[in-house]
């Protein structure tokens, strides 16, 4: 999910950049020197899976995959994501760079909070907690960016309100994709590498 | 996939001092995102495109990357006219179009397109390892850009290993429809992905602590600022100021 370049006023560039900022140093103090390694691998495979179009009906979609991030990296998901949006700004000119900032927030900041709402749930032994808390993650979190999409556009100009809700409801059923994808890719990691859900995050070290 | 297609290349833009390019290209965005006066933009929009052609980029794969980029801006082009308030333009049957919705969109597509083009120009030319080097030499934090070195190096790895698997799942007659074995199959996709990339992690960390990793990079190339350097810097920052003039002083 991006914006492009030239759409967004300077006030809301601004306050983005300084949101991605504060979160970025969050997430940078979590993170120590021995974890880097494993937090590119995830981010570059987060880049490579942001690749993976699902069909849905006639058309297909691209997987957004912030909920995962956040349940697997918490606060790290900003640097994690502020780094893969630069890449895919200078590899495929995808966003940009003034608007690096608001679209790092607009990933990410969902993924902390689902991270903070869901990640005792998701550790949880397989029953309807479980289920419902992995679909949620991953259906919040593509609601939550699609919202602060939307806010950035309308506090940018009154004028944008109907194409913003015209997003979101554009995203509804990729909701429903990225909440099935992330219940199932969970259950996935919780049978095949179960330490994987532990302790990359920075708040609970080995 | 991830290729640097237009890092190779022998013009003046390609042997350009990074750290230069970088805070050139992020002035000009900045000051180009910001401004909204006509004259500025398209004059901003002929500076990219002479960037462009000075950097000798494929006409083609330019194209290519603009028409990506400008996936959001045919969208707003549908409907800003139509929901934008303002003094009515033109009117088709129930729908009628605004005059400021059209200048909007025509400016939004402006600004877009210049700086997507000076990204391609700048950023584009220069090969993602200098990138990173030029960043910690302009006080990026080191461990913002590791991560962006590392991350870069393994995008290419991880996404061979995503080749192997979908690969794997064609061989046994995988076909991709809207249904749940479809979903539950890339979503396992994306968890080996995931496992395999952790697994390949410890090993590399191991690997790196065992040759004496001690949390430094060094990079072979070293930076100079020439005199074609000093002529671009000095060049865009005139353009620049040129355009911050016309933008705020010479508004009518």
């Amino acid at each position: 999910m991006h914006i492009s370049e030239g759409v967004l006023s300077a006030p809301v560039l601004v306050a983005g950049a300084a949101v991605a900022v504060a979160g970025i140093s969050v997430g940078l103090r979590r993170m120590d020197t021995d974890n880097i390694p494993k937090v590119a691998v995830l981010s570059s495979a987060f880049f490579v899976a942001s690749l993976i179009h699902v069909p849905l009906g006639p058309a297909s979609v691209h997987l957004i995959l912030n909920g995962i991030s956040g349940i697997l990296l918490g606060w790290l998901s900003f640097p994690s994501i502020f780094i893969a949006l630069t890449l895919q700004a200078i590899l495929f000119q995808f966003g940009g760079i003034t608007t690096l900032g608001v679209n790092t927030v607009v990933m990410a900041l969902p993924a902390v909070i689902c991270f903070y709402l869901f990640r005792v749930y998701v550790r949880r032994d397989n029953g309807f907690l479980f289920y419902a808390s992995a679909f949620s993650c991953g259906a919040l979190s593509v609601f939550l960016s699609c919202i602060l999409v939307a806010a950035a556009l309308i506090s940018t100009e009154k004028s944008f309100m109907t194409v913003a809700k015209l997003i979101v409801v554009a995203h509804l059923p990729i909701m429903v994709i990225e909440g099935i994808m992330t219940l199932f890719c969970l259950l996935f990691l919780k049978k095949v590498r179960p330490e994987l859900l532990e302790y990359v995050n920075g708040t609970n070290p080995q | 996939m991830v290729e640097e297609e237009f890092s190779e290349g022998t013009s003046f833009i390609h042997g350009l001092d990074p750290r230069i390019k970088i805070v050139v290209t992020l002035l000009f965005s900045v000051v180009v995102a910001v401004s909204c006066n006509f004259s500025a933009l398209t004059t901003a929009l002929f500076l990219s495109i002479f960037l462009v052609a000075s950097a000798r980029l494929s006409i083609s794969h330019v194209g290519k990357r603009l028409l990506l980029a400008n996936g959001l801006i045919v969208f707003l082009w549908v409907f800003l006219p139509l929901t934008y308030n303002g003094e009515t333009l033109l009117v088709l049957g129930p729908l009628s179009l605004s005059r400021e919705g059209v200048i909007y969109a025509l400016r939004i597509t402006l600004k877009c397109n210049t700086i997507v083009l000076a990204m391609m120009a700048t950023l584009s030319t220069t090969p993602v390892f200098n990138l990173g080097h030029a960043m910690r030499e302009l006080y990026v934090p080191g461990k913002i850009v590791h991560l962006f070195l590392f991350t870069y190096r393994y995008i290419h790895v991880i996404f061979q290993e995503y080749m192997r698997l979908t690969n794997a799942m064609k061989v046994r007659g995988f076909v991709p429809r809207s249904d749940m074995h479809t979903y539950r199959s890339y979503a396992y996709l994306v968890g080996m992905l995931l496992v395999r990339s952790y697994d390949r992690a410890e090993r590399i960390h191991r690997a790196m602590l065992l040759r004496g990793f001690n949390g430094r990079y060094y990079s072979l190339n070293r930076f100079s600022v020439g005199r074609g350097d000093i002529l671009y810097l000095s060049g865009m920052l005139i353009a620049i100021l040129g355009l911050v003039w016309m933008q705020w002083v010479l508004t009518i």
